[in-house]
């Protein structure tokens, strides 16, 4: 992760992903500030691999997704699929790439046309983008729905009828017809019973293994995270605070975030004694963050230059990096150095 | 389905009886009746003559009376003669009806090929300039009174004017047609473009905002949101997800107009000179004439419930959620 694998092999990259939204007020609607929903976020996802994106709700994660899809328009940044910026894809263009990449949304009731059948959900875009010929159009269909977990007669019932579970599988059936390297999952499962969350996300990896896709999966959920992610990056008002591999990151973390959003994880086992890290006080506005590091204002272990300057990343290990002041070596440095350039 | 438009045409009836009990006891309430107002500039009408009058128009009788009896024929589908036109009720009714029905049928059309378009442009550009002129405009056609409105249009385009059109009745009066001929019929054409346009203007704004609420209310829903990320071109966007999902909502309001196609607008006929059943109502009710006034509504009440189940029916054509059963 820390060296950059060359662009074949990432299904993405986004880099310094910014995006601000305006606070109007007044009767003229005049800009008077923003909120910094996603302020400098940047990752990378390997080709059939899982990013998960976790952090509490509000921290821009669902921003991130709605960014990289330009369903809302980046203020800073750039994305990378194919060796494409989609950022600097004029409409046209980008409706030509958006095959491959492809979404799943957190609510399965209203994210399908309530008036289409499934096979025309399916079947739309498959059709104006010509993934298959038309004398195949059926049967690729079929095909799709069948790889999903659908049956061959539900091709022409509607959303309605069928179960949350279902309808999360036609979203996804949705998605793979259009032959995607990259499906953006934004909390694809939170709206299920946990029943069906297993075997929704293990569709999704069966998906995966079989045909190599990447996913970016944004949750607020660690322990979904935890199952289906190679990589996973924590986010805290509109910043990455902590990314790493799984492994590393589960086994290790080292963000006082993150510890303290693993220790509210459930355990299911009632002899464990449960050690929880209550974070206390609220969420910041993300229209005026704190100064330094934006988690000062909560966390227990907060020194005095957190309050004033804003920790770099720290790799501990080779595919693990921290944005906090506990692991910086050279601290007095740092703080030198940012008082240098302040001053300058 | 056919035993849900049984059931409905069951439920009507029982409606039907209902709405005609209440119209008939809300006629017959008005403050005086026909004897009354028809021998007010007479001064030798005695009161014994007004009596034997209203023993013979059926006046003399108690409301609960009246009504079985006014029921009695109804059923039998006489609805008796008309005391202000002297006339039979239905007689009048089908006479001026396709005039009325013709007006409000091309006013409505046109309504609907402006506003839906201009709805949905509105709708797309929300907060935009388009949007503005486009809600401004339709506002002031909301807002303008008709009588003011209608003699604008008489002033600009009437013989006081352009003189482009006649500013009063159906046909030029001096002109004897023999039977149909095409001139006949731009003569009527001539004479309805101003009371159309009137119309028009000031009935089309309301069901243009209606498209834009409804279209924005699609617009903003997640599937769209699905569309456009799965790369559908704007345009099957916009109508065969957006419009589509809209068209669902607009039939209703489609099925709730077909009475109104037949009720006229008396303050517009009435303007414009123009013998049509709204007009004629308004007459009608100025002279409390019991058998008409009660014939036209329950006119307007059949339409009502057919219009009603129209819209219901149309309801499960475009709308896969809906059954009908």
């Amino acid at each position: 992760m820390k060296n950059m694998q060359s662009n074949e092999t990432l299904a993405l990259e986004v880099r310094d992903l910014k995006k601000y939204f305006p606070i109007k007020k007044g009767v003229t609607q005049h800009t008077v500030g923003h909120v910094r929903a996603v302020d400098g976020v940047s990752f990378s996802i390997p080709h059939g691999k899982t990013f998960g994106l976790v952090g509490e709700s509000g921290c821009g994660k669902t921003t991130i997704g709605r960014t990289i899809l330009r369903l809302i328009d980046p203020t800073e940044g750039s994305a990378i699929i194919d060796g494409v910026d989609v950022f600097k894809l004029k409409k046209k263009q980008l409706r030509k790439i958006r095959p491959k990449f492809q979404m799943i949304f957190q609510d399965p009731f209203s994210s399908l046309d309530p008036r289409m059948s499934v096979g025309a959900i399916i079947g739309e875009a498959v059709r104006e983008h010509n993934i298959v010929p038309r004398s195949e159009h059926n049967a690729y269909i079929l095909k799709v729905m069948k790889q999903c977990g659908l049956r061959s007669f539900q091709v022409d019932r509607y959303p309605h009828e069928f179960s949350g579970g279902q309808r999360q599988r036609i979203c996804i059936a949705r998605a793979l017809a259009l032959n995607p390297q990259l499906i953006i999952a934004d909390e694809p499962v939170s709206a299920l019973d946990v029943s069906i969350q297993a075997q929704v996300i293990n569709l999704m990896k069966d998906l995966q293994e079989e045909l190599g896709i990447s996913y970016l999966f944004i949750s607020h959920d660690l322990s979904v995270v935890e199952y289906i992610s190679d990589y996973v990056g924590v986010m805290y008002l509109g910043s990455l605070v902590e990314m790493g591999s799984k492994k590393a990151l589960f086994k290790e973390p080292l963000h006082p975030y993150t510890r303290a959003l693993l220790s509210a994880v459930p355990v299911p086992n009632p002899e464990v004694k449960m050690n929880r890290i209550i974070l206390e006080g609220d969420v910041p506005s993300p229209a005026n963050p704190p100064s330094g590091c934006k988690f000062h204002t909560r966390c227990r272990q907060c020194m005095e230059v957190c309050k004033n300057f804003e920790p770099k990343e720290n790799w501990v290990s080779e595919d693990h990096y921290v944005k906090c002041h506990l692991y910086d070596a050279n601290i007095a440095e740092t703080a030198d150095a940012a008082l240098d350039t302040k001053s300058e | 389905m056919r035993q849900f438009i049984i059931r409905r045409l069951l439920i009507s009836i029982i409606v039907l009886l209902g709405v005609s009990m209440m119209l008939y006891a809300l006629v017959r309430s008005m403050p005086s009746d026909y004897v009354t107002l028809a021998t007010a500039t007479n001064p030798k009408v005695t009161p014994e003559m007004k009596e034997e009058l209203r023993k013979i128009y059926g006046l003399d009788k108690s409301i609960p009376e009246g009504y079985v009896n006014w029921l009695g024929s109804a059923v039998k589908g006489e609805f008796g003669v008309s005391l202000k036109f002297n006339r039979p009720v239905t007689q009048i009714i089908s006479e001026y009806a396709p005039i009325t029905f013709t007006v409000a049928f091309i006013a409505l059309v046109l309504e609907l090929l402006i506003a839906i378009p201009l709805g949905i442009l509105a709708a797309r550009k929300q907060y935009t300039k388009t949007d503005y002129i486009i809600t401004t405009l339709v506002f002031i056609g909301i807002s303008m009174p008709t009588f003011f409105f209608a003699a604008l249009l008489k002033k600009w385009f009437g013989p006081a004017g352009l003189n482009w059109f006649p500013a009063y009745g159906l046909l030029q009066a001096r002109v004897i047609y023999n039977g149909f001929s095409f001139a006949k019929l731009l003569d009527y054409a001539q004479h309805l473009v101003l009371p159309i346009s009137m119309w028009v203007v000031t009935g089309v704004g309301s069901m243009l905002r209606y498209t834009r609420t409804n279209m924005l209310e699609v617009l903003n829903a997640d599937y769209i949101r699905t569309a456009r990320a799965k790369g559908v071109s704007e345009h099957n966007v916009v109508y065969s997800h957006g419009f589509r999902n809209t068209l669902i909502t607009l039939v209703t309001l489609l099925g709730s107009s077909l009475p109104g196609l037949f009720s006229g607008a008396a303050i517009t006929e009435g303007l414009f000179a123009l013998e049509g059943l709204g007009n004629i109502a308004l007459t009608a009710s100025h002279q409390a004439d019991v058998p008409y006034l009660m014939g036209f509504n329950m006119l307007l009440a059949v339409l009502t419930i057919i219009g009603y189940l129209i819209s219901d029916i149309l309801y499960a054509a475009v709308d896969p959620r809906v059954r009908l059963s």
